[in-house]
């Protein structure tokens, strides 16, 4: 549903994405790895259309974001990393002004996914406060409802647990992984243990490049004994000291 | 529809927009009474008209730099284009739903049109062409501080930039500047400055001539400056 084809993104003599390829299907949750500045964020980003590969494609459900952006952005849900909101909107009125713009403008149909979102983000109690007065995990949950109001055949979600507390990350991985039988998604994280809990297939990505792209048991039996986090910390540690 | 809509009813969730309105509205108000709107003793909006376009170098500015700056500022921008929505849409929509808040500062001032109704018999025909030069002048304005709103992060430049872009424009055709140059450019010079100002052609519609050089000039530069603001985001 989702193939990424030599993607490539330089900022000046910077080369950010390079040449990152793979492809996923319906029903795969890919976990995106890699140290902060890897370049997970800008590919997620040319994912979506936000950015203009320098090179390369990116291909939704056969549209190519270069080509048909409008088709791409319908298909596709995305949580920004900075889970950009409009502070001085209610929860409500944000969540409307999404759905609207993404063309539901039926009104019963707007408030059905409304309620649905509401109920599977637990946003009940803060559905009419202001946004800027929400705390930093309310905020990232109207992210993540935004992001699916839409019941898009993709997901893309960049730190979908960021600043969240325990409780609060277990029910975000429980909602990604209900929502996982009919959707491709990718999200990209720095917490090792989520990949291994949700995710079905693992890519490690530094400096630009695909270090690693297996299923979290292969990714684990690597070298045998250890835990995720140090697998993680071998492959990437020539950047780190870098 | 609904970034017109999100944007237009913006300027109303916090106190911003009302403070702008009012400030907006005493100070057109005020100084056309200041100006001598009783004393002369004509029935015409000539006091209003004749500050306007310096209070709108300000007023337009204020209510325009947030377009895309605060987007881009708050990181919501990526938000908006990740949303199945043409950029030029979303450069359309912002600006119209600008454009209608002006208009609602606009309309307020109408009150004084109906006071001079009240009071004696006015050509409503240049009223209505003075507002109309009002409006356009306040949109071409507006697509200049757009552009500016797009350049940056920051409100603040935004809002400084757009001022002295409205105000150099518009101190071009002034008189003073005229009699300023007068005896070391050719008068070639200064008919095309002239030309190319705003305040020559807003007192040709404030005196209610809607002429096509004017409306020409105002839908050009609007739609130009949009133009320019598209390719700024599109970047």
């Amino acid at each position: 549903m989702v193939t990424v084809d030599r993607l490539v993104k330089d900022y000046g003599t910077l080369r950010a994405v390079d040449h990152v390829s793979f492809t996923i299907n319906k029903g795969d949750i890919l976990g995106f790895l890699g140290p902060n500045g890897a370049g997970k964020s800008t590919t997620m980003k040319m994912i979506t259309g936000f950015l203009t590969p320098t090179s390369g494609t990116a291909t939704i459900d056969g549209f190519d974001v270069a080509k048909d952006p409008i088709e791409v952005k319908k298909r596709i849900g995305y949580l920004p990393e900075s889970s950009a909101a409009y502070p001085e909107m209610t929860v409500v009125e944000f969540l409307t002004y999404v759905a609207e713009a993404r063309g539901i403008t039926d009104k019963d149909e707007l408030n059905k996914r409304l309620a649905d979102v509401i109920v599977k983000c637990h946003l009940d109690s803060v559905k009419y406060r202001s946004i800027e007065n929400l705390s930093k995990g309310y905020r990232q949950r109207v992210g993540v409802a935004q992001a699916i109001i839409h019941d898009p055949q993709v997901l893309v979600l960049d730190e979908p647990t960021d600043g969240l507390d325990p409780n609060q990350k277990h029910e975000v991985r429980k909602l990604i992984q209900a929502m996982s039988a009919d959707k491709a998604i990718i999200l990209s994280t720095h917490i090792l243990e989520e990949v291994e809990a949700i995710c079905n297939r693992v890519i490690i990505i530094d400096q630009g490049r695909v270090l690693v792209d297996e299923s979290p048991a292969e990714f684990k039996a690597r070298i045998p004994g250890a835990t995720i986090d140090e697998v993680f910390r071998d492959l990437t540690k020539d950047s780190a000291l870098a | 529809m609904p970034i017109f809509k999100k944007e237009f009813f913006g300027y109303f969730r916090s106190p911003v927009g009302y403070v702008i309105l009012a400030v907006f509205h005493i100070m057109v108000i005020g100084l056309a009474l200041y100006s001598g709107y009783y004393s002369r003793g004509e029935a015409s909006l000539n006091t209003l008209f004749q500050p306007l376009p310096w209070i709108l170098i300000v007023f337009i500015p204020a209510v325009g730099m947030r377009l895309w700056a605060e987007e881009k500022r708050s990181g919501s921008i990526e938000l908006l284009f990740t949303l199945p929505i043409s950029p030029r849409s979303a450069v359309i929509a912002k600006f119209l739903a600008a454009l209608a808040f002006i208009g609602i500062g606009l309309a307020l001032t109408l009150s004084l049109a109906f006071t001079t109704g009240y009071l004696g018999d006015p050509d409503w025909g240049v009223m209505f062409s003075g507002y109309i030069g009002a409006l356009l002048t306040a949109s071409a304005f507006l697509s200049i501080t757009a552009v500016c709103s797009a350049l940056t992060k920051n409100q603040v430049i935004a809002f400084v930039i757009s001022v002295m872009i409205c105000l150099f424009a518009t101190l071009m055709g002034s008189d003073w500047l005229a009699q300023f140059l007068g005896s070391s450019v050719p008068t070639a010079a200064l008919d095309f400055l002239r030309l190319m100002s705003f305040e020559q052609h807003f007192d040709t519609m404030a005196k209610g001539l809607i002429d096509i050089s004017a409306l020409s000039f105002y839908i050009t530069l609007t739609i130009a400056c949009l133009g320019l603001n598209l390719i700024v985001i599109e970047r």
